[in-house]
């Protein structure tokens, strides 16, 4: 067993934890932070990506030890510090980026990720940069629209 | 203008915010004091004989509290079928025992032999790797048309083949198709596949079994999409515990397709688990878990023909089908074949004769039902690759051939036992002529020319059996459940409504568009209407969310509840206002007496309901609530045409998706927004199928196909954006919304599409040979039909 220290969402947290113990695992089971999404068993679907140290990652791949000392951002530090939906999430909710919101966790980390890095990406780039993330109700299409239009690209809204 | 609330407008999902701020309930996120978690021990191998499950080793390891095998639920009863099918010879089909945990054999990788309940999820899987089972492996049967050749090798020892039916339908119509084809100008012959996929729902199955001492009663948290339907099951037919006495709760769902309607063995266990061991027991699939023990969908083998006279219209359509059901009958199983994809096989189209023949047959793979359209898709398929052929085989362009067909008058009964009320196929087919601009394809084609790309227009139209279903006809067709649905709204005192819906919600939106309907019938905000559903102690019955049938269906009883709490506050009102009942309007919250300028505001009314002070309690009981069963009278008929653009690399065979469109009608519309998701989700699924996705079973039985590493989910770079549109609206005449269902159209419609969009690409590249490739159309296939 491992002592592990690290700060979440700006909060400092510890705990003790198996040298398996992913961190996937550690933020749902131990933090009981379960807006963390396990999907699958082989990194493939995306919906326990987290951002540590600013890097999108998937949760589900590293274990609670490598992020001993981390700063772990998780789908809960993703809103307004007055509560309301960031201007990422926002964009989801305006466009119907979501619709069984299983998925949803992970890809507002891996969009917000990409939109750090590329600030104004092109539609092919959001799709390209998804790869990583499997959404079985959307067929895309809305999540590629709410991206954009959280990069201040002029796409039609759909909700009113 | 676009309205900003009640029926017809995007409104906003309010069910988001907590989707998105990682807020959302899923059954995983339920841990229960004291719980203790289950691993299930699941053989390896595809056909066995169990000689022995020697535990001992295992029950002596740390954490374990107990481990059960098939002995356990040796008098228990099995998991049941829920529809049984008469075969063409009037016998009913073969219908096997399903075990909660295998008794003597094994039938497919997967199948659990034993579950093993320990303090955490690492040891019970350490101890179930400790279990010795003695098996004696079977040679394995994977292929259907052998499986009904040869009955040496039987899945099931008890009965007489693997032949689990051979269903003929419409039967008194088979000599008369046989004839109308021997006879005619023309017929059309294909032989295709429609392929096995996994539902692959993003969140894998869950189940939490809670057992209280005190009291006898039962919870089961579980992944599900109608948890009535799992609690009559689970209750009456496998464990013996009345429905009183077992709550099932299915909170927020992450996805079903299909998949999350069946009543599973793990949810059976650990609901029995619960009450033996007396704790919490709780058991999470891992995705390689869910590949091996989720039901999966399609897997039919077909030869069709297409009678044709000498001007192209249909004369006689002939099937011949073989559908997989897996090792065991999963519970919907046999109807997906037979009365969901027979009754399809109209299509758009008058085809005067019509005969489908089909053979459901058990093979040593999991089992296989309901995925998103079941049937349907199947049905269509068919139908609108046979056609593309046909009209290429006669030379007739393909949309001149759909339009010399259709139907074009309503109602219109089909020779295969539907009616459809409502309809106009050449107007979403010209709608689609707009929206994916087709006059435009041969200037595309030449610039896909220019990049030395192969590029082919493939088009069809779909029609689907929606809102299902009539409950006295669907008892005839061999249904052992009513398909209707109930619900219940509650006006509270201050006049907030909450709506209790057997229907339910993983991922469809009913806790807004269900809003969006009370909001304008009663002219309240819709802030104020509270939608609750999947919680069988919250909601009084429920035949949950399939078959596009949630506002159909579910939304109709809550209309008619509605109009009962509406007649019975109008008469409060009237009380109120000192007028007729008959008098009284209600818009915009507000009753007011016709011809007059009193009014009452619609909190008057609840509070007058609740604190009935000055209120007519001769004629009428306080209180305010009300509700209602919904049987439809019929199914719904959403239909629509579809058009798919390929540019298909000539070097590798690579398939890229150039544009998509869909012009849909679903009759009257509540949330547009929503319907526009739907029809993109199934668009993702069926492109998926059309192009990616597989379940391959090797000649012993093992999935090849068994986790995302295999099997090849649409990813967001293998997608183009869709044009889709739903301007097209003949209302549903049977149902008070006017409204026919959306949630499967896009997987329906769209594998067609696809197809006949590739095997365009390659007959204009001077590829004649090429009339069928089958799905998924990966590159290899592609390359090699090019090369053949």
């Amino acid at each position: 067993m491992t002592e592990v220290k690290m700060t979440v969402n700006g909060k400092a947290v510890s705990g003790t934890v198996e040298g398996r113990t992913l961190l996937s695992q550690f933020l749902r089971e131990d933090l009981e932070m379960t807006g963390t999404h396990i999907g699958c068993d082989t990194s493939q679907c995306g919906a326990c990506v987290v951002h540590v140290d600013g890097q999108a990652v998937k949760s589900c791949a590293m274990f609670a030890a490598e992020a001993d000392g981390a700063e772990v951002t998780t789908i809960e530090g993703m809103a307004n510090a007055d509560g309301s939906l960031s201007t990422l999430q926002q964009a989801f909710q305006d466009h119907h980026g979501l619709q069984c919101g299983f998925c949803t966790p992970g890809m507002v980390m891996s969009a917000a990720a990409l939109l750090a890095e590329n600030p104004k990406p092109s539609e092919a780039e959001i799709r390209h940069y998804l790869e990583g993330n499997i959404c079985r109700c959307t067929g895309y299409h809305n999540i590629v629209k709410a991206i954009q239009a959280a990069s201040g690209q002029d796409v039609a809204i759909a909700a009113e | 203008m676009p309205k900003d609330g009640g029926i017809g407008a995007s409104t906003k999902r309010r069910e988001d915010v907590r989707f998105l701020t990682g807020s959302g309930h899923y059954t995983d996120d339920i841990n229960l004091h004291g719980q203790a978690y289950v691993h299930f021990l699941r053989s390896e191998v595809a056909h066995g004989e169990l000689k022995g499950v020697d535990t001992s080793a295992a029950e002596a390891m740390d954490g374990v509290v107990r481990i059960f095998t098939g002995a356990d639920f040796e008098g228990i009863g099995g998991l049941p079928c829920g529809w049984q099918i008469t075969d063409r010879f009037g016998e009913v089909m073969q219908e096997p025992a399903h075990p909660v945990l295998a008794q003597g054999k094994v039938r497919h990788v997967g199948d659990p032999i034993a579950a093993v309940v320990a303090e955490s999820p690492e040891a019970a899987r350490d101890a179930a790797e400790a279990i010795v089972v003695d098996i004696k492996e079977l040679p394995a049967v994977i292929d259907m048309k052998e499986a009904v050749a040869n009955s040496d090798i039987k899945v099931h020892d008890d009965l007489t083949s693997n032949l689990c039916y051979d269903w003929g339908f419409v039967e008194e119509n088979r000599d008369a198709v046989d004839e109308a084809i021997k006879n005619a100008h023309h017929v059309t012959t294909l032989e295709l596949k429609n392929q096995r996929l996994v539902a692959n729902p993003m969140e894998p199955r869950v189940a939490v079994g809670e057992y209280s001492a005190g009291t006898g009663d039962y919870t089961l948290y579980t992944t599900s999409q109608n948890p009535h339907v799992i609690r009559l099951l689970m209750g009456a037919f496998v464990l013996g515990i009345p429905e009183h006495k077992l709550r099932v709760v299915a909170p927020d769902v992450g996805g079903g397709f299909g998949s999350k309607i069946f009543h599973y063995a793990e949810e059976a266990f650990c609901t029995f688990a619960a009450k033996a061991v007396r704790r919490p027991v709780k058991w999470t699939a891992s995705r390689s878990e869910a590949f091996i023990s989720d039901a999966q969908g399609r897997d039919h083998v077909t030869k069709i023909e297409l009678a044709l006279d000498k001007d192209g219209h249909f004369l006689a359509l002939r099937t011949d089908t073989y559908a997989n059901m897996g090792a065991y009958l999963s519970t919907f199983a046999p109807s997906v074949p037979t009365w969901l994809h027979g009754t399809l096989m109209a299509g758009n189209y008058k085809t005067p004769l019509i005969y489908v023949n089909v053979k459901a047959v058990f093979t040593n793979t999991v089992p296989v039902d309901a995925y998103r359209g079941a049937g349907r898709p199947e049905a269509t398929f068919q139908l609108e690759r046979v056609i593309d052929k046909a009209a290429r085989e006669m030379g007739i362009d393909p949309i001149a051939l759909r339009r010399k067909n259709f139907v074009t008058e309503f109602p219109y009964a089909t020779p295969v036992a539907v009616e459809y009320d409502t309809g106009d196929y050449e107007a979403t087919m010209a709608k689609l002529e707009e929206i994916a601009d087709l006059k435009g394809f041969e200037k595309r084609r030449a610039a896909s020319a220019e990049k030395g790309m192969l590029r082919g227009l493939g088009v069809n139209c779909y029609i689907e059996a929606c809102g299902i279903a009539p409950s006295n006809l669907v008892g005839q067709l061999g249904a052992r459940a009513g398909l209707y649905e109930s619900a219940t709204v509650r006006v509270n005192a201050t006049g907030g409504l909450v709506v209790m819906t057997g229907s339910h919600s993983h991922g469809q939106g009913h806790e807004t568009s269900f809003a969006q309907v009370i909001s304008d019938m009663i002219g309240v905000d819709a802030d104020m209407v509270e939608i609750v559903h999947g919680d069988t102690s919250k909601v009084p019955m429920g035949m949950g969310t399939y078959g596009s049938r949630s506002i159909a269906v579910g939304g109709s009883a809550m209309v008619r509840a509605t109009e009962k709490i509406i007649a019975k506050a109008k008469k409060i009102a009237a009380h109120l206002m000192e007028a007729s009942d008959s008098d009284i309007e209600l818009k915009d919250g507000q009753f007011t007496v016709a011809g007059t300028d009193k009014s009452v505001a619609w909190g008057d009314v609840t509070l007058a309901a609740y604190v009935p002070h000055n209120y007519p309690l001769e004629d009428i009981e306080p209180g305010l609530e009300e509700t209602a069963f919904y049987d439809p009278a019929n199914f719904t008929y959403p239909a629509g045409a579809y058009s798919c653009e390929v540019e298909v690399d000539p070097d590798t065979g690579k398939v890229t998706i150039a544009s998509f469109a869909a012009a849909d009608d679903f009759g009257n519309i509540v949330n547009p927004m929503i319907v526009d998701g739907q029809v993109h989700g199934g668009i993702g699924q069926g492109i998926g199928q059309a192009l990616l996705e597989n379940t391959v079973y090797d000649e012993n039985g093992q999935l090849l196909t068994g986790s995302y590493m295999d099997y090849a989910m649409p990813r967001a770079d293998d997608l183009p954006s869709f044009s889709v549109d739903h301007s097209c609206q003949t209302p549903c005449t049977h149902n008070p919304l006017g409204v026919k269902g959306c949630g499967e159209a896009g997987a329906i419609g769209s594998p067609p599409a696809v197809v006949n969009a590739v095997v365009d690409a390659l007959q204009r590249a001077g590829h004649t040979n090429v009339t069928h490739i089958d799905m998924p159309l990966s590159p290899s296939r592609v390359w090699a039909a090019m090369n053949s």
